[in-house]
């Protein structure tokens, strides 16, 4: 800790940054959003003005310094603005999920004790205001848009452009004193305070300082050469640990250009629109633009499939070398450059990535399919394993040294053990400060040397020094038999299949594993199109018989692959079900950055568990759902239960049921 | 046997529940018989609509709502009756010069234009407003071009108003059905009526999507202060949405009255709404 080496003097805090960047930056695009069909761009200097009008009409409504403000929203400009511009008096940041309902949102903020809330529109205003008697401290909400809001009561309630321009009238009264403020601002200093989603009890409320923040922009832009005239796009969870660093530390260090999407649904037009130099996308992203093109390729003429798929398969071969500089013959060279001409070069521009130089994926695993495909076409994606606790920062693959087994080695400035348990620890100067009001758990987590445990199990390979991760320290169990259960391993091999969604695999302590799977729609749908397969309802498209044959073909497909492991061959998939709903993080099933919550799960479908070791055929199941707007409703369902095939290790066929 | 409850039309303006005056009255239909052939659709109704307000027209199926709503765009043209609008006595008119005097409507069972894009539908609303000529609009030169960005101006303010950024550039005939509902009340707000006239926007959606319409009437209500006559059959939604509802049976006027009025009213019940 108190590693001082990464402070730069003068650019120690985002405020201090900002007022620089408006000066060596100042006419270069800082962001954009697009407004009304329009992208409207904000330079650096008018970024910097607009922050500090922000900031002064905070003070005049009296937010103090070490005060928390809650920014609850999509990404936009202004939003962004606010972090900084709560920073720069001295108080802190709290980005909050915007898609939480009202009971999870109102955790996070009794729980940081905001006094002050910045939201996007009425509908946040909405949920704040449906929660307020549980939140003594607030004092007053200020909305961005002011739609619908004209006739709530304005004694508390305030607009975004409205407290900019009381910042700007009181602007004599205050600007001295927050100058004053900024320059107070210090490395160790609060930045932010995230709260992680985790997959277990309530959220924890991250401290991370600004040298926290600052040493994860500066060794990432430096690692990977990132500069002022990088475009990204914003499009991830503001209450995102990545999204900070991302969209504002290396932003805010390097100088690049942060693009706002005009809606969540719109982020594919906005990408193509875009064209981002640097790009980040977990794998579901990449999973599901290529399952949109290869849906689109089914649709094309016979031909152009055929070229496509020519030329695809050969990229599979070379695509990769040539992106890592290997040797590779003139004549591939040739046939692979007439291949970006013909089906490449328009196929990543149809998707918005012309102009990557750098993408990078986590949060999951990625399909070693799906992952290779990207590279083959010409695309250097690249994984990074990190967590809010590190600021982002774990590993990272190297240029040259990509591999979609591994997730790379040791960041710059970080150092990584392996325990005895096979735990994985790191130490950085990333390192989080504490848990907000939660000193067991901080003492559970870092230990006194400043080591974090991550709570994954993994290993790192001998000679490469890449690390690899099995699964959560906490999921891997054991089997009945003593063999090993990792669940996530599994789930994984599953989800490669663009027509599976989600898996969740329960065995952990039984002589059995069996899976709920969840079908992915979109590819489902269009294979009940291609095919006349009439369905009015996800359920009853889940339930079909040709979906559920698929489905078996898919599980003993990666039985038989199971069945090689020497370590896994037990997690073989006896029994399955095809669930009724998609997994939401609505009811709780997933945490917002969807990841599985298996104790969640357990409980709500513990009669679909029991029926999968029970030997039933079907089971009736009767769920609750709970809308967007936080209301609940119920939907029920008879599922069917199948029994798949599992393969011994010699890989002979045996015909048991569970 | 039925007895129409008493219509606040003695004053001139009323207050809603929610704080909104409305009034003074904008269109006032008097006495509208509507026969085709031997069939008489409409038999001798008269109400009115206020300014800023929500009016409902419920029934059940064939109780002549949509017909009423013909009426009132000038798509069928009564035997009998009189409509004023704005105090003055409507001559017979064509649906297009109805349009002109401000009423905009949407159809029951969407009328859009399925190859365009949803941007190339809403633009439509914009036609009668536009002011250069055919020649010039199609040339795509001079004031034309002026004149379609000031148009695209206002049709963006609509998109983001309703919502409907992402699906801007696709085909009408890709959508989904609810969006498509959307997007034609999207084309009749580009006209900016005075007189919004909905057939059963909310027919066949899931509760979520009624939900979200629903926003939308209001918004637009309160918004643009445009007055609102919709065709519905979800009674939760009428009784939220509407400040005074008509109720029709077999052509005739059962009641009209605030929606507490009118689901209390006995004859109502026996016909419409069930035990």
């Amino acid at each position: 800790m108190g590693d001082q080496t990464w402070v730069v003097e003068g650019r120690d805090t985002f405020p201090k940054l900002l007022a620089l960047n408006a000066q060596r930056f100042a006419d270069r695009p800082a962001c954009r959003e697009k407004m009304l069909g329009i992208w409207k761009t904000h330079s650096w200097a008018e970024v910097h003005e607009e922050t500090r009008a922000l900031a002064m009409g905070l003070m005049e409504l009296g937010l103090e310094p070490g005060e928390r403000m809650a920014i609850v929203g999509t990404n936009r400009p202004p939003l962004y603005w606010s972090m900084v511009a709560a920073q720069m008096i001295g108080a802190i940041p709290v980005p909050v999920y915007h898609e939480s309902v009202a009971e999870e949102m109102v955790f996070v903020l009794e729980h940081s004790e905001v006094t002050f809330i910045i939201a996007e529109n009425q509908e946040q205003v909405d949920k704040i205001q449906s929660v307020a008697d549980r939140l003594p401290n607030l004092r007053h909400v200020v909305y961005r848009d002011p739609r619908g809001l004209r006739k709530y009561d304005h004694t508390k309630l305030h607009s975004f452009t409205g407290v900019q321009d009381l910042g700007r009238q009181n602007a004599s009264k205050h600007q001295d004193e927050m100058q004053r403020r900024i320059d107070a601002g210090a490395p160790n200093d609060t930045c932010v305070m995230l709260y992680t989603s985790g997959t277990t009890g309530n959220p924890k409320g991250v401290v991370l300082t600004n040298q926290n923040m600052i040493f994860a922009a500066k060794a990432s832009v430096e690692f990977d050469g990132l500069k002022e005239t990088d475009e990204t796009l914003a499009y991830l969870p503001m209450a995102w640990v990545g999204d900070f660093v991302f969209s504002i530390g290396q932003s805010y260090w390097s100088g690049f250009c942060v693009s706002c999407p005009e809606s969540p649904d719109t982020m594919m037009a906005d990408l193509k629109e875009i064209g981002p130099t640097y790009f980040f996308a977990p794998p579901r992203i990449f999973e599901n633009l290529l399952t949109s093109v290869m849906i689109r390729m089914e649709d094309a003429a016979p031909w152009m499939n055929r070229t496509f798929k020519k030329y695809i398969e050969f990229a599979s071969k070379i695509g990769g070398d040539i992106l890592d500089g290997k040797s590779v013959s003139a004549g591939d060279r040739f046939k692979y450059w007439l291949g970006d001409k013909l089906v490449f070069g328009p196929l990543k521009n149809s998707l918005g990535l012309s102009r990557v130089r750098l993408g990078y994926t986590a949060g999951e695993a990625i399909g070693p399919e799906i992952f290779a495909f990207y590279r083959s076409i010409g695309i250097n994606l690249k994984q990074l394993y990190g967590q809010t606790e590190a600021s982002v920062f774990v590993t990272i693959q190297p240029d040259g040294q990509v591999r979609d087994d591994t997730v790379g080695v040791a960041a710059p400035g970080v150092e990584i053990r392996i325990d005895d348990d096979g735990k994985v620890w790191y130490r950085s100067p990333g390192v989080f400060q504490e848990y907000y009001k939660e000193p067991e758990k901080t003492a559970e987590t870092k230990d006194a040397d400043g080591w974090v445990d991550t709570g994954d199990a993994g290993f790192i390979e001998e000679g490469s020094n890449h690390l690899r991760i099995i699964d959560r320290a906490k999921d891997v169990g054991k089997m009945a038999d003593g063999s090993l259960f990792a669940p996530k391993f599994v789930e994984n091999k599953l989800k490669f299949y663009p027509n599976i969604l989600e898996a969740v695999l329960i065995g952990d302590g039984r002589d059995t594993c069996t899976a709920f799977i969840n079908i992915d729609l979109g590819a489902v749908g269009s294979w009940a199109e291609r095919n006349n397969v009439a369905y009015a309802s996800y359920q009853e498209l889940a339930a079909h018989p040709d979906v559920y044959d698929q489905m078996q073909g898919h599980v003993e497909e990666v039985n038989a692959s199971l069945a090689n492991d020497p370590m896994l061959s037990g997690c073989q998939i006896h029994r399955f079900l095809v669930l009724h709903k998609e997994l939401d993080p609505d009811d709780g099933e997933m945490t917002r950055t969807r990841k599985v919550r298996r104790k969640t799960i357990n409980e709500r479908y513990a009669p679909l568990i029991e029926a999968l070791y029970d030997g039933s055929d079907n089971v009736y199941a009767e769920t609750e759902v709970t809308y967007e707007d936080g209301r609940k409703g119920s939907i029920s369902a008879t599922l069917e239960i199948r029994d798949a095939k599992t393969f011994d290790r010699t890989a002979q066929q045996t015909d048991k049921a569970a | 046997m039925n007895q129409a409850v008493q219509v606040p039309d003695s004053a001139d303006t009323f207050v809603t529940p929610d704080g909104r005056t409305v009034g003074p009255v904008m269109m006032d239909i008097r006495n509208i018989v509507l026969r085709f052939g031997g069939v008489t659709a409409i038999k001798d109704v008269s109400f009115n609509i206020m300014k800023g307000e929500v009016r409902a027209i419920i029934g059940p199926n064939g109780a002549g709502k949509s017909s009423m709503i013909n009426v009132i765009n000038g798509f069928y043209h009564p035997q009998e009756g009189e409509i004023w609008f704005n105090g003055k006595k409507r001559p017979s008119m064509k649906p297009y010069e109805v349009a002109e005097q401000g009423i905009a409507r949407t159809f029951q069972n969407i009328a859009l234009f399925h190859g365009m894009s949803t941007l190339d539908n809403i633009m439509t609303g914009r036609q009668l407003k536009m002011k250069t000529g055919f020649f010039w609009q199609m040339l795509r030169y001079g004031k034309a071009i002026e004149e379609e960005t000031e148009h695209r101006a206002v049709v963006e303010e609509i998109i983001d108003f309703l919502e409907i950024q992402h699906i801007r550039k696709a085909p009408v005939g890709s959508l989904p059905y609810g969006l498509r509902k959307r997007v034609e009340l999207a084309r009749a707000l580009a006209m900016e009526p005075d007189l919004l006239l909905l057939d059963e926007p909310m027919a066949g959606m899931n509760v979520e999507e009624k939900e979200d319409m629903s926003r939308f009437i209001i918004d637009v209500n309160e918004q643009y202060g445009t007055t609102i006559a919709l065709i519905e059959h979800d009674m939760g939604v009428v009784m939220d949405l509407a400040d005074r509802v008509v109720v029709l049976d077999y052509g005739k006027l059962l009641a009209d009255g605030t929606p507490d009025e009118v689901q209390s009213n006995q004859a109502v019940i026996d016909a419409y709404l069930g035990v």
